[in-house]
């Protein structure tokens, strides 16, 4: 099972022929994810290591039946190839593009919504998603993740920072505590995907068992998942929030990580989690001992 | 990126939004010379990115060249909630017969645009949250649709805006989500858009926040950097290409990620420590990076302690350890690095640092975030 993706995901990288593309794309398909086809305009032909290059999405799924894209394009170009993978009927799409406009995200986001509604987007700037052993789509580095066991229990991660999502792993592989998917959702301010969607798809996974929740300073998004929680949740959680220091009014590295009006404090967002029943780590490392403890007692 | 008054009033004036005359000065003589500009009576308005600067005395009516220069050298210099005056703004003083609130942002909860308005302005708008929220009127606007002038006189009616003002003000809505959304804003108010005795409408103040994201497809936008008011610290960092906020605690911090980075605060912050920045790396922290980031926390006088916090993800850490290890060779440091590097290629990464022969004085390494912060911490506070 796995929540997003899973072994047959077929993934095409829409700049592949990039920098990024090139070396997320490869490394992704070395820890064995089926990356069928890569798109750049104008380069139709050529392949990167035997990955054929398409100039169109439409014409690359048309040939492989990619199911999934992976875009590693500039900002500037990110809006449309995030619309393009959705006209071709792509369901699911990583954006790991840093840096692209609120407003450009706020109406790919409604275009998505409109015209796409079977299309799913995770990101801009997010890591990406890994089902452990399974696919892996973006920058997280595969070998920090530890595979699901048959028996579980398992664990989900959904994150809205990745060196955070890299910390959560990493701690669940050091106490051999299986993952079954780890989302990253992102931190801007229109993201594709949210906690609720991720939340929503673990608790209906019967591989994941429990579920860790990484969030940060900004939005409401914690509180709306903590509401989420309380009624449509039954499975255990521990989480974590970033940025309980972090002054008001300053964007932390994150264009969303921003504290205005006295919303969007860590505070707040932890205190909207523990009265959900979310077991609320003070660091990751402790929000990963709290994960523990839940799944030894299961 | 924070605009001043002036330079909102500018930005707004670029979206054909009705503002006063007026200009700015940065000296006494150059106020003289716009009041002369925009004809008296005028008002003089202290020009900092901060609320309340009517009660602290920064705006004042001059009525002749004698009261400008008054005024003008009262304010110029004038500290306001730590913000020191450099500027003031002289403009042509308007009759007032209403004062009105109206603004866009991204409300991202909704993942929609959100105009508020309210016939009560001039005051602040949280305070009206507070008290009457009934008297601010909220329209998601669809990101795609758009603000159509039918949608905005709606709701300059539903917000009981006086009957004459109600077309004027429709007007400017549109005008104002145009300037948001093309102008790329993450918000545009404008507190109070006045009503005058004539019937005219215009916007008397203007906070606009833009977007730092979409400055490729702004190239006006360079003039705003100029006025940026940087510490020393974050100019340097912004020269170098770094994510660097500066705080005032004792305990320099690098991290990689900007998560990671967030997180490294709180845990100083838990063993009884203050961080003295925030600053992100990055991805790839190689020796050039680690030397840029090195010598912008050297640059902080109160650095006592320097937490270099790693995570290896795609980045190694062995890489890493060989940056920190070359960057140390060039840069002389004030403080002593306490490190904690953990992922990918960590054991090799810590073998390289222990091979360099550092002395403790220099740097320790602490094999968990938490022990490293509380080594960072306990000699930031000896010394």
């Amino acid at each position: 099972m796995a929540i997003f993706v899973n072994e047959k995901t077929k993934v095409l990288v829409q700049g592949l022929t990039g920098g990024q593309g090139r070396f997320h794309g490869l490394r992704n398909r070395d820890y064995g994810t089926q990356i069928v086809a890569g798109v750049t305009p104008g380069k139709a032909g050529q392949d990167v290591e035997g990955i054929k290059i398409y100039d169109t999405v439409e014409s690359a799924v048309a040939a492989t039946g990619a199911t999934a894209s992976f875009i590693a394009v500039p900002p500037k170009a990110a809006p449309a190839a995030i619309l393009e993978a959705a006209r071709a009927g792509i369901g699911f799409v990583v954006c790991i593009t840093e840096g692209v406009p609120a407003q450009d995200e706020a109406r790919v986001f409604a275009t998505l919504q409109r015209d796409f509604p079977k299309t799913r987007l995770l990101g801009p700037n997010c890591p990406g998603i890994i089902s452990p052993g399974k696919c892996n789509i973006g920058i997280t580095a595969g070998e920090i993740a530890a595979l699901p066991t048959v028996t579980g229990p398992n664990v989900g991660i959904v994150s809205r920072s990745g060196t955070l999502t890299y910390q959560a792993l990493f701690e669940l592989k050091q106490r051999s505590i299986g993952v079954s998917t780890c989302v990253g959702i992102g931190g801007d301010p229109v993201p594709g995907t949210s906690f609720v969607d991720c939340l929503a798809e673990f608790q209906s996974d019967p591989e994941t068992h429990a579920i860790i929740m990484i969030g940060e300073i900004g939005g409401t998004a914690e509180e709306e998942a903590a509401e989420f929680i309380m009624t449509h949740v039954t499975k255990p959680m521990s989480a974590y929030i970033a940025g309980v220091t972090a002054p008001a009014g300053k964007k932390m590295g994150h264009a969303g990580a921003i504290v205005s009006g006295g919303k969007g404090t860590a505070q707040g967002k932890m205190d909207a989690l523990r009265s959900a029943g979310v077991k609320v780590g003070l660091n990751p490392t402790e929000a990963c001992e709290l994960m523990a403890q839940i799944t030894a007692s299961m | 990126m924070d605009l001043f008054e002036y330079q909102g009033k500018q930005y707004f004036a670029r979206y054909d939004i009705a503002v006063s005359a007026g200009g700015v000065a940065l000296t006494v003589d150059e106020a003289v010379t716009q009041a002369e500009l925009a004809k008296y009576p005028v008002v003089i308005k202290a020009q900092v990115q901060v609320g309340g600067r009517g009660k602290a005395g920064g705006i004042k009516l001059a009525n002749n060249v004698d009261e400008v220069r008054l005024h003008a050298k009262n304010i110029l210099g004038m500290n306001i909630k730590g913000h020191i005056v450099k500027r003031v703004w002289v403009e042509h003083a308007s009759d007032i017969a209403e004062e009105y609130y109206a603004s866009f942002t991204l409300d991202r909860s909704a993942k929609r645009h959100l105009l508020m308005l309210s016939a009560q302005g001039g005051v602040d708008i949280e305070h009206v949250a507070v008290v009457d929220p009934t008297a601010i009127v909220k329209l998601h606007v669809n990101p795609v649709e758009g603000l159509t002038l039918d949608a905005a006189k709606r709701a300059v009616a539903d917000a009981r805006i006086a009957e004459k003002a109600q077309d004027g003000v429709a007007a400017m809505l549109v005008k104002l989500y145009e300037c948001f959304t093309k102008g790329d804003c993450d918000l545009a108010e404008i507190n109070p858009l006045i009503l005058k005795p004539n019937g005219e409408v215009h916007a008397l103040d203007a906070k606009v926040t833009l977007d730092d994201n979409a400055a490729f497809r702004h190239p006006e936008w360079d003039e705003y950097r100029l006025t940026e008011e940087l510490d020393e610290r974050e100019s340097l960092a912004r020269e170098k290409n770094l994510q660097y906020i500066g705080l005032d605690g004792s305990v320099g911090i690098i991290a990689n990620g900007a998560g990671l980075a967030m997180s490294t605060l709180d845990v100083v912050n838990q063993v009884g420590g203050k961080a003295a920045n925030f600053l992100d790396i990055g991805g790839g922290a190689n020796a050039e990076l680690m030397t840029a980031a090195l010598e912008v926390i050297n640059s902080d006088a109160k650095v006592k302690s320097i937490f270099i916090n790693i995570f290896g993800g795609i980045t190694r850490g062995d890489e890493v350890a060989k940056g920190i290890v070359e960057a140390m060779k060039r840069v002389k440091l004030r403080a002593p690095i306490v490190i904690r590097l953990d992922g990918t290629n960590a054991t090799e990464g810590r073998a390289i640092i222990a091979a360099a022969g550092l002395a403790e004085s220099q740097l320790i390494s602490r094999p968990t975030m938490l022990e490293a912060a509380r080594s960072a911490v306990e000699i930031a506070g000896k010394k």
